[in-house]
């Protein structure tokens, strides 16, 4: 499955997002050594009422944790933004 | 009548009491989907309380358990905890026997 549709279908489960925007940003970082091993870049915007009253470190825990094995595998670097709906 | 005696009146309603974002067929959060899958799994009747649906409830029954997130879970009135205590105590069979014995 393309990667961008894993990263989806896991954060969807996890967090109902009311918004989600996944952008790959490989090909930016394409040749850089943490690339090589095939680990993609990609940046996260998720709108979510899970992340209210968290912070923004157990925010990022809480995603990583819904990717699982992907941040090790498929994912070399992620930037997060995630937010609840009265923030946007 | 004000949030705090609403609460209480609410967590009395029903032996299995869930706070949640959402409904069971609309849950609106995976943590409030997961507890409502929990409870089912464990045979649970429970009622539910969509506390998106009223901003009072949603900031008072976290100052009523002093817990700062949703869901949470109320057994017999007392506050049993969220997604992640439920979890554990699933695996552990103890959420199965705590709602076997409000039958």
């Amino acid at each position: 499955m393309d990667r961008v549709e894993e990263i989806k279908k896991r954060l969807k489960k996890a967090f109902v997002p009311v918004n989600l925007e996944i952008i790959d940003e490989s090909r930016l970082h394409a040749g850089h050594e943490g690339a090589k091993s095939g680990g993609g870049h990609f940046a996260v915007t998720i709108v979510s009422s899970c992340f209210e009253d968290r912070t923004p470190l157990m925010r990022h825990r809480m995603v990583y944790e819904a990717l699982g094995e992907l941040m090790n595998r498929d994912i070399h670097a992620l930037r997060i933004n995630a937010l609840t709906p009265e923030e946007l | 009548m004000n949030v705090q005696d609403k609460i209480k009146q609410q967590i009395a309603s029903d032996k299995i009491v869930l706070y949640m974002k959402g409904t069971p067929q609309f849950p609106q959060c995976g943590f409030s989907a997961k507890s409502v899958e929990l409870l089912k799994a464990s045979g649970a009747e429970f009622s539910t309380v969509d506390v998106l649906a009223d901003p009072d409830i949603r900031q008072g029954i976290k100052e009523y358990s002093n817990w700062p997130t949703i869901p949470q879970l109320y057994i017999n009135g007392e506050f049993v905890g969220g997604c992640d205590i439920l979890t554990e105590l699933f695996q552990k069979g103890e959420l199965q026997r705590m709602v076997a014995k409000t039958k």
